[in-house]
């Protein structure tokens, strides 16, 4: 059946050889003569390399290190910035920072011979926490003040006026900490020579990322090496920037070795030797009024960025425009400082930054609601930010924002009211409510300025080949494009093809991330579509295009000034809890959430990105607790770092706010990120409910509880 | 320590020579090129490895071979294309049960497996019955839907 209307409903395309097995991963692949590549990591959290003894290596076993890149080439790996190294080469700055791979046919042999690499150190003091790094513990890790990037932005009047006449200034720190993606695929990467040239198989979101990030390692221009995703079995910012940790080492192994070369993490070297989620600190002063208005909020945001740059400016940026949530206050002034320390360097984490700061002002207003007597969802909506209001970056709102309507549809749906007041504070039942919103793409113009996306559509008899660099991780982009591009053509979707990128074949549609996908990368697709439908008749040739940028919306990346995003994804979200007394055990009982993400592509997919969304936020809060001793990640294994299961969550029940988006794909906007952002402050605001405390620091499992009703 | 195991694999015979201590999965996997059933965790935390073992539930990663003298293993690949293999991965498929899918062939173990015993599962027993399954991308309910629609349209299969 041809696709008419977008709202057709269709099976998932990537389903079926999902369920029956068949999809291959990385780790499915073998080739002739393959070896395997086990990873040699500092166990030190800082300090120098006096040595590296590595044993007696049996015939066809290697050790590759930094000493093996060749002449014209860089040890380093180009991400935003080149400050992060292939292999730690002289000092070591975080515990798991590559030092070797050993490589060679037999997985067990390269367990033993990793046991005997022996490396000696002369340890300095780590800077672990954020406060550590301020206090320049060890000395200074990135230049004289270990902070690797900051912004700010300010908005209405000067901030230090409104304290000067506010009737009371609040001042609270609110705390998040590190999160693991757990993608239940772990990390994997193989390399191979194909017709004379570098092929790495890889599970990734962003392919050609991947290939610019390793090419100087040989010297090499990143076309010259192929990039081929695999089936990736989860990601969620986890295989963003990291897969290039695992390729680069493999591509100087490959230029020594040249046999095909597999390298798949178990789950401990995933927990431990990968990137997390930034570790933040958020202090507000707010200046209040004797009725308890906001006259103004001042907020310094701390993110722990670990030993490298990576991505964590851009994230930081996020964090910060994000700080003020879905809300309108007449004056802010919000700075956000990355700091360095001993830590895996954090990185890209479905939210990217705004989940912190989400969490912050939304558990920040509670407070301030609590202390005047007001219901907080009540409060926070007197501040809804509306069509034309201004942001914190002085840009403004352009599209009509329905979150009064959102409101209504969980507070009625979950009998919020009613439910609040008998409740009450401290009667171990409790429900809470949060706001929140994620800026789509890429911000300002960085979708016009740097990524520069294309799509390509290939016409041949009576199919049409989507050419891009998108990957599918899961969310159901493979399913959802093939549907934009089948409608725009009028094509039934078994006509429309889309495998996983190759870079030697599609154009850079730049990466799957900042829930642009379907925004951007949807919209060049479906314009290409159009312009292919008008000359049908032609017989077989190609449709490429690149993003435009719509006209009228400034933005100056310096100051940080004008419209950070164009669309928002809108979200409420209604959590109720029931706290065991004895045992501080907090039983959910029941989720509500609204979203508006323009208008759905799939709603089935969204569904599940909605579900799927919601808990590991829910997670985030109540359980995902990644602790770091001394440089080292306690939680090892997913026996210790627990993540919800079946049965920790009970059934959701979910509405989307229809809101066509005026420049997307059939009036689609992002969602894979906005339905991660704001369920975990519902929780809180229900546990806080429930036991009259005050929680300023997630996650916080049953031990924290008790600690906070001490306190309270 | 060299040993001769002998056990069935999808019904047909399986003659392992080796180390008993050698995990099931990896024979699985390396020697059987049975690649749909997926390693996860590596301790039996996540449920990917999931295979039936005499017709129950069990995690393949934490299995030595040793252990399965004379058993009927069936993995993913010898159940997909029954009549209730098929049912329960076209009602995945329809469901919106699946996503990266990485714990799926996993899951649709754990759903064969319940609704064997249990055909007619309500939202509580499904929940428990794949409690031993991380998925993290779903949240589960669509697969816990899925589940519930395979038992429906499965009928007098499950019977």
């Amino acid at each position: 059946m041809p696709i008419n209307c977008i709202d057709d409903k269709v099976v998932r395309v990537d389903a079926e050889a999902k369920a029956r097995g068949e999809a291959m991963y990385v780790s499915d692949y073998s080739f002739p003569d393959m070896l395997y590549a086990r990873m040699i990591r500092s166990d030190i959290p800082r300090g120098t390399i006096d040595s590296i003894s590595v044993p007696q290596l049996p015939d066809g076993y290697y050790f590759i290190s930094a000493k093996d890149i060749p002449e014209g080439g860089k040890n380093e790996l180009w991400m935003i910035a080149k400050d992060w190294r292939c292999f730690a080469d002289g000092d070591v700055r975080y515990v798991g920072e590559t030092i070797g791979l050993l490589v060679g046919p037999d997985r067990n042999m390269l367990d033993y011979l990793a046991g005997r690499v022996k490396i000696s150190y002369t340890e300095q003091e780590p800077a672990v926490t954020i406060d550590d790094a301020l206090s320049l513990k060890g000395g200074p890790i990135v230049g004289e003040d270990n902070v690797l990037c900051s912004l700010f932005c300010e908005k209405g009047e000067k901030m230090q006026s409104i304290m000067d006449r506010a009737d009371s200034v609040f001042t609270e720190t609110i705390e998040t900490g590190f999160q693991e993606h757990v993608h239940l695929e772990t990390n994997g990467a193989l390399i191979t020579i194909e017709d004379g040239r570098y092929v790495i198989y890889v599970s990734a979101q962003c392919p050609f990322y991947v290939r610019k990030s390793i090419a100087g390692l040989l010297g090499l221009n990143p076309e010259d090496i192929v990039i081929r995703q695999t089936t990736t079995g989860g990601a969620f910012g986890g295989k963003e920037h990291f897969p290039d940790v695992l390729a680069g080492p493999l591509l100087v192994a490959e230029s020594v070795i040249r046999k095909p070369i597999k390298l798949i993490f178990t789950r401990e070297e995933d927990m431990l030797y990968s990137v997390k989620r930034h570790p933040s600190k958020t202090v507000f002063r707010t200046a209040l009024d004797k009725e308890g208005n906001i006259l103004g909020i001042e907020g310094t945001i701390y993110y722990n960025c670990g030993a490298y740059l990576s991505a964590s400016y851009v994230v930081l940026q996020r964090g910060v425009f994000h700080a003020n949530g879905v809300y309108d206050f007449p004056a802010t002034y919000l700075k956000g400082i990355g700091v360095a320390t001993n830590t895996f360097p954090s990185d890209a984490f479905r939210g990217f930054g705004a989940p912190q700061t989400l969490f912050a002002i939304e558990t920040h207003l509670d407070h301030i609601a609590h202390k005047f007597g007001f219901d907080p969802a009540e409060y926070k909506a007197r501040y809804f930010i509306r069509k034309g209001g201004e942001t914190v970056t002085n840009g403004h709102i352009i599209e009509e924002v329905k979150l009064p309507e959102m409101m209504k549809k969980i507070a009625d749906a979950s009998d919020y009211y009613r439910k609040a007041r008998e409740y009450g504070i401290g009667s171990g039942k409790g429900i809470g409510m949060s706001f929140y919103n994620h800026g789509g793409a890429f911000t300002g113009n960085g979708e016009q300025a740097i990524i520069k996306a294309h799509a390509r559509l290939v016409k041949t008899g009576d199919r049409v080949r989507i050419e891009v660099g998108s990957t599918e991780m899961g969310q159901g982009f493979q399913t959802a494009l093939r549907k934009i591009v089948a409608n725009a053509l009028g094509l039934d979707m078994d006509h429309v093809d889309y495998d996983n990128p190759d870079t030697s074949l599609v154009p850079d549609s730049g990466p799957t991330a900042a829930s642009r996908s379907t925004m951007i990368v949807g919209k060049i697709a479906e314009d290409c579509a159009l312009e292919m439908k008008e000359r049908w008749a032609e017989g077989d040739f190609s449709v490429e295009k690149e993003y435009q940028h719509p006209e009228g919306h400034p933005w100056n990346q310096e100051t940080f000034r004008g419209d950070a995003y164009l669309g928002y994804g809108w979200g409420a979200a209604c959590v109720e809890v029931e706290v065991d007394r004895l045992t501080n055990e907090v039983r959910t009982t029941g989720i509500w959430t609204c979203h508006d993400i323009g208008h759905a592509i799939d709603e089935l997919i969204v569904h599940g990105q909605v579900n799927g969304g919601v808990i590991q936020s829910l997670g985030y809060a109540s359980m995902e607790k990644m602790e770091n001793r001394k440089g080292h990640f306690k939680q090892s294994s997913m026996s210790d770092y627990v993540i919800p299961t079946s049965m920790d969550f009970p059934h959701q029940e979910w509405f989307l706010e229809d809101n066509p988006y005026q420049w997307g794909p059939q009036g689609a906007k992002g969602m894979g990120e906005l339905v991660f952002n704001g369920a975990d402050a519902a929780y809180v605001d229900a546990v806080e409910r429930a036991l009259g405390i005050t929680v300023t620091k997630i996650p916080i499992p049953p031990e924290d509880i008790e600690e906070a009703l001490e306190n309270a | 320590m060299l040993r001769k195991i002998v056990f069935s694999v999808n019904d047909a015979r399986v003659v392992f020579t080796g180390n008993p201590l050698t995990r099931l999965i990896d024979v699985l996997r390396d020697e059987l090129k049975l690649t749909g059933v997926k390693e996860g965790c590596g301790e039996g935390e996540c449920g990917a490895c999931s295979i039936l073992k005499d017709g129950k539930l069990v995690t393949s990663c934490i299995l030595p071979v040793g252990a399965c003298e004379g058993s009927r293993i069936y993995t993913i690949e010898g159940i997909k294309d029954t009549d209730k293999g098929r049912c329960i991965v076209e009602a995945f498929r329809d469901g919106g049960a699946v996503q990266c899918g990485f714990c799926i062939p996993g899951m649709v173990m754990a759903a064969y497996a319940l609704l064997s015993v249990n055909p007619d599962p309500d939202e509580d027993a499904i929940r428990r019955a794949i409690s031993g399954n991380i998925c993290r991308c779903t949240g589960y309910d669509l697969i816990v839907a899925s589940i519930r629609l395979a038992a429906e349209r499965g009928g007098d299969l499950w019977r």
